[in-house]
């Protein structure tokens, strides 16, 4: 088990991602962040608490996407679904898409496709936390990353939240 | 975490847990529905075939509707236009359109145990859409799913079944799915349509006051008088069943609190609920059938993965 992120260095890595986001997006007009079930929330939940410090929380529109509907392994095995909440259109805005680690691509596929049944967004953008790089599935790349890693498909990366498993820290297991 | 049965033959099947993994599922299948594009892919390589041998409105559209939201393929079987008016048996027409390569089938059929039989005799998943006067699933999944909705619980929750509990699927499904979740079930109405040991089989209480029922309950599901089911007559009129069992405006109104009045549908207008109740604001029966749609989409969708 290799550490890749430490809680002190997950914080700074979020601040990052914060403001890369804010410098692209300035005040954040047009655009609007969207999380990913279930465990890209805590991430974007860190990302737009560190964006209410910075802009206006009013200007701020944030929900959460569901995507087990649309996942191509469905017959497979079965997933439990999550709450969708989109609480404003995404019509000809900018949507920040961020999820936890991006692995294979398969997830952020699903994404795209959901997202397009919300309206038509003006540009989507990815934002990850963690980006092995060396296993996709097929052609998707972040414009935002915390890290990027070079990983074996037999290895897992594990992202701890406070939150949910009490501290804070990426590994590589 | 997926359903402990391949089929969904009756409530009496399922466990705690199915019932809570459906109602969650149809929760977030609920929020699809108010989306601009209602639709999602999930079964896109799955074929259904809605096979109705006993008429339906609201169930066979809403199994169709569910369907074709989770991109399914959908084949309708009414048995009046085919050939099991010829003499077709049941086995022969399933097998017959499962050599289409038919991966779910849907069925009503007016013979209790029908879709049982179906699930013994071939390899196709089965979802049970009313048989006979047995059980009626999907109805008493969505009626649970209103009433939480409503209410925010099943747990301790007072509902009083009404009317024809003898020959009622909807009142036997729901008087399983409530007393496994937790609610407590009185069932009302005249002594020759209530089953003599009811209470100490199923668990639930026995009335023949509809006004004692009524000021008891939270929920008040009332159930159509099925005349088509009755081979003798079991009361002497329908206006004599309306004025003891109607459910009227003035009857609510004099309870002093406030209950939720539902119906599975079609509504007698005037023998067991009066015009001013169901258009009126205890009912929440167009709740009922919206949800209908979120509900079967979750039994589909649990019920299509093949990870056996």
């Amino acid at each position: 088990m290799k550490t890749i992120l430490s809680g002190q260095q997950l914080s700074l890595t979020v601040k990052r991602l914060a403001h890369q986001i804010l410098e692209n997006n300035l005040l954040l007009t047009d655009t609007v962040i969207i999380g990913l079930q279930p465990r890209g929330i805590f991430l974007s939940d860190r990302i737009v608490h560190e964006l209410q410090s910075i802009v206006d929380p009013a200007l701020i529109r944030y929900g959460k996407l569901d995507i087990t509907f649309y996942r191509d392994d469905v017959r497979k095995s079965l997933h439990i679904a999550n709450a969708t909440d989109i609480p404003f259109s995404i019509e000809n805005r900018h949507v920040v898409l961020i999820d936890d680690v991006l692995y294979t691509g398969r997830t952020i596929r699903a994404a795209l496709d959901a997202l397009l049944d919300f309206g038509r967004p003006s540009k989507v953008s990815l934002c990850v936390l963690v980006d092995r790089r060396f296993n996709r599935e097929l052609p998707i790349q972040p414009d935002y990353a915390g890290k990027t890693i070079d990983t074996f498909i037999s290895q897992k990366v594990k992202v701890c939240w406070k939150e949910k498993d009490e501290k804070d820290e990426v590994v590589l297991i | 975490m997926k359903l402990s049965t391949r089929h969904l033959l009756g409530i009496k099947d399922l466990n705690r847990d199915d019932i809570q993994l459906i109602l969650s599922t149809a929760e977030q299948f609920k929020e699809v529905l108010q989306r601009p594009v209602k639709k999602v892919p999930s079964l896109r390589d799955v074929t259904i075939v809605n096979l109705f041998y006993e008429n339906s409105t609201r169930t066979r559209m809403s199994f169709e509707l569910a369907e074709r939201r989770l991109s399914a393929d959908v084949l309708n079987f009414t048995a009046g236009s085919s050939s099991s008016a010829k003499g077709e048996t049941l086995l022969d027409t399933v097998n017959n359109i499962l050599s289409m390569k038919v991966d779910m089938v849907v069925m009503r059929h007016s013979a209790s145990g029908a879709p049982h039989f179906l699930a013994k005799n071939i390899p196709a998943a089965i979802v049970n859409a009313g048989d006979g006067i047995n059980e009626h699933p999907t109805q008493a999944l969505l009626d649970a799913y209103s009433m939480k909705e409503k209410l925010g619980r099943l747990e301790g929750l007072k509902v009083a079944i009404v009317g024809d509990i003898m020959h009622s699927r909807v009142a036997l499904s729901n008087m399983y799915l409530l007393r496994k979740m937790g609610a407590e079930v009185t069932v009302a109405g005249p002594p020759t349509l209530i089953p003599k040991y009811i209470g100490e089989a199923l668990g639930v209480r026995v009335e023949y006051n509809l006004k004692k029922a009524l000021q008891w309950c939270d929920v008040a599901n009332v159930l159509r008088i099925q005349l088509e089911r009755q081979n003798q007559p079991l009361f002497s009129s329908l206006r004599e069943y309306n004025l003891a069992y109607g459910i009227k405006r003035s009857l609510l109104d004099s309870l002093g609190k406030e209950i939720v009045v539902m119906h599975p549908g079609p509504i007698n207008r005037g023998v067991e609920l009066d015009s001013d109740v169901a258009d009126g604001p205890y009912s929440i029966i167009l709740g009922q059938v919206e949800n209908g749609v979120a509900v079967r989409m979750a039994v589909l969708y649990l019920l299509a993965n093949r990870e056996h």
